[in-house]
């Protein structure tokens, strides 16, 4: 190892001699993501790749142990607790206390909250009003801000580009890499614009533009790119909206998703706990203004997709790319012409037992989760509470809401919402990942089939042998009612 | 403290030509309880591969004869989507497998791939497609995959060139360490936060 690292450094020559002074002044247009990236190279060395240093990095207990134990054998520290903030989300149970997690994740728990003590990081930890899902409590807490770059050992980190900031998923050799030095090492990406011209039509949500923009390109459709979502549609979507959008751009491949900053950005973050302040916050907005994608940039690659044409969208397969119109029959492998692609809806319809050809709608339902750090913010219970006020899931239908975070449970508790739900005979959890990832005890029995509001249905990943179909809250919330995949525009009308 | 190495392997090999498959599927959620990186292996592709009462699934590759010993994965399009997770490689690794040879992998997937000592092989689908109708008639065919030269070869096959990181072939070649090398950088890291308070 020391010869390697002597032999590299003797080739580029002293590191010191490539510094970049901070952002670089150029007078060619660029977008977003160029102006973010620029502003946080540390260093590029010829061959290797940038020294990208890391504004935030945010730490749960699943990716996270390994990456300490790093730290712990090399007697090194986190370097810049500040900067990091960790949570507990995934293997939490939302029934309340530890007493319900098994062993493994009892351990996995405390393990969070020694090696944030031990580094002096701050945590929302059980007893935390704040906790919640990582991707929640960031832009809750106000952590999340236009501009920075944002990690996190989880791949939904593309949720965070909604705020006008470059967030994405590391692994948990680069979760010791930030711990320890603040920096990661990465190559730039290639840019793709998405975007969604037009207006929403009623009972079509964020959520149905993103499971759109999947069943388009696909899974693998984005890779090697960060996403900018741009267009209409996207200007008028809310924060939470956009943060839905965000979320889901690792299910295309891309590893971020972001949109530019604007005033709906701003009013979101003024007045949060760590947001900037006074002097320091009209600094900050003025310097956002400046970070929207420049006119005459040009991405990589351009996606389009017309809003004012999709209808709510349920997934029919095993993965998010394999999505449908909620009115629209299911696709018939004959159709495709590539072998491969052929065999793999053939599989994914046969592990979700579903018949090409056949209407999805009408799809006898087990369970329905309203959850998880695509669909948990308050707008996606107020949404859900709305359209189930004064009715009741259905008598074979398990219907479980589980707030992204235990702000998001009490704000809606304030509302009422909660008494909505309950009435309905939902069940209202604590919050946490839940049934998104099924580590907790919340999961699907083999061969139940849910309508989720989270973001993969891969195989079992709601629980062994479940099946999963997502969709948006408001889909969600008709085919609880109904008690099979229900269109929701006829109970909105 | 050491980074794995790698200069060159030959091997069988084993083919899971489905497209899309999802690190979900290569690990399990419910195998992330874990705070090292122990016995993963075990758990690899556990959901196809052990039927329900936890015996092997005769049906599923890994537990086919030809499968024991094998180091390199010949899998299909987008390998390695969905989680970060790095439970996936040390997964792979744990089992006993060196490359995965497929003709696109997901970002996240590759970058935790080569940290582990596991090597991404990109093949075009014409070569992929004849790697995997040749394997089908000749079970013990065998693979060699030369890092210094970038290239993948079997048995009839003229050495393929397949791309990879240079960076990442340096660190590979020479058991590079990831994590040294970036706290080299540590001056200028307090430049940029200097610059930038
Ligand atoms: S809610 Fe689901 S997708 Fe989001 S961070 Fe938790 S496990 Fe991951």
């Amino acid at each position: 190892m020391e010869r390697g690292l002597r032999t590299l450094s003797e080739r580029v020559g002293d590191a010191a001699l490539h510094l970049k002074p901070g952002f670089q002044m150029s007078s060619s247009p660029k977008t977003l993501f160029q102006k973010i990236w620029d502003s946080h190279v540390v260093a590029e060395e010829p061959g290797a790749p940038t020294v990208l240093y890391i504004d935030l990095h945010l730490v749960h207990e699943v990716t996270s142990p390994q990456a300490f134990s790093v730290l712990k054998e090399r007697g090194l520290k986190v370097r810049r607790p500040g900067r990091t903030v960790a949570t507990m989300d995934h293997s939490i149970p939302t029934k309340g206390g530890y007493e319900a997690a098994d062993e493994p994740g009892r351990i996995q728990l405390r393990l969070l909250e020694s090696n944030a003590q031990a580094n002096g990081v701050r945590i929302y930890g059980l007893d935390s009003v704040q906790r919640g899902i990582v991707h929640v409590i960031g832009p809750e807490q106000g952590f999340t801000q236009p501009g920075m770059t944002i990690v996190c050992g989880d791949s939904h980190t593309s949720t965070h580009g909604a705020f006008g900031s470059l967030g994405f998923g590391i692994g948990t050799s680069e979760v010791g890499h930030v711990l320890a030095t603040q920096c990661l090492l990465q190559r730039k990406p290639k840019t793709c614009e998405v975007r969604i011209d037009g207006a929403l039509r009623p009972g079509v949500t964020a959520k149905d533009i993103i499971l759109a923009v999947l069943a388009q390109i696909g899974v693998g459709g984005g890779t090697g790119h960060v996403f900018e979502y741009t267009g209409a549609a996207i200007r008028a979507l809310d924060m939470e909206g956009r943060m839905t959008v965000c979320n889901m751009s690792i299910e295309g491949g891309a590893r971020a998703g972001m949109v530019a900053p604007d005033d709906k950005t701003f009013n979101f973050v003024n007045g949060r706990e760590f947001a900037p302040q006074g002097a320091a916050w009209d600094k900050a907005v003025a310097h956002w203004r400046t970070l929207p994608t420049d006119a005459g940039a040009t991405f990589d690659k351009t996606v389009t997709l017309d809003a004012s044409t999709l209808e709510p969208m349920v997934t029919f397969g095993t993965n998010p790319g394999q999505g449908v119109a909620i009115t629209q029959p299911l696709p018939q492998p004959s159709s495709l012409a590539d072998a491969n692609e052929r065999a793999g809806l053939e599989k994914s319809l046969a592990y979700m037992k579903f018949e090409a050809g056949k209407p999805i709608l009408g799809q006898p339902v087990d369970v329905v989760f309203l959850g998880s750090c695509t669909n948990s913010r308050i707008g996606d219970l107020r949404a859900a509470a709305g359209l189930l006020k004064g009715r009741k899931v259905a008598k074979n239908v398990r219907m479980m809401v589980v707030p992204g975070s235990q702000s998001v449970k009490l704000a809606a508790e304030a509302e009422g919402l909660d008494k909505i739900f309950k009435a309905a005979d939902a069940d209202w959890r604590e919050a946490g990942c839940s049934m998104c990832i099924a580590m907790n005890g919340d999961q699907l029995s083999p061969g139940q089939l849910a309508v989720s509001t989270s973001n993969r249905n891969f195989e079992g990943r709601q629980g062994k042998g479940g099946r999963t179909v997502l969709a948006s809250p408001l889909t969600a919330v008709a085919s609880a009612v109904a008690g099979r995949i229900a269109d929701p525009r006829p109970l909105m009308s | 403290m050491s980074a794995p190495k790698f200069s060159t392997l030959t091997s069988r090999c084993v083919v899971l030509p489905v497209q899309d498959v999802d690190t979900d599927q290569i690990i399990p959620a419910r195998f992330l309880k874990v705070t090292d990186k122990l016995g993963l292996g075990e758990k690899l592709f556990c959901d196809w591969r052990y039927l329900d009462d936890g015996s092997p699934n005769p049906k599923f590759v890994l537990n086919q004869p030809e499968a024991r010993g094998a180091q390199v994965l010949v899998a299909g399009h987008n390998f390695g989507c969905g989680s970060s997770r790095e439970h996936a490689p040390w997964a792979l690794v744990g089992f006993g497998f060196q490359a995965v040879i497929s003709t696109m992998f997901a970002d996240i997937f590759k970058g935790n791939a080569v940290k582990n000592g596991l090597i991404p092989v990109v093949i075009e689908p014409a070569a992929h497609a004849a790697l995997v109708a040749q394997r089908a008639g000749q079970p013990d065919l065998e693979i060699t995959i030369d890092l210094k030269s970038q290239t993948v070869s079997w048995l009839g096959q003229m050495p393929l060139m397949f791309p990879i990181d240079p960076f990442s072939r340096t660190c590979l070649l020479e058991g590079v360490d990831e994590l040294g090398y970036l706290q080299k950088f540590q001056k200028q890291a307090e430049a940029h936060e200097a610059a930038h308070a």
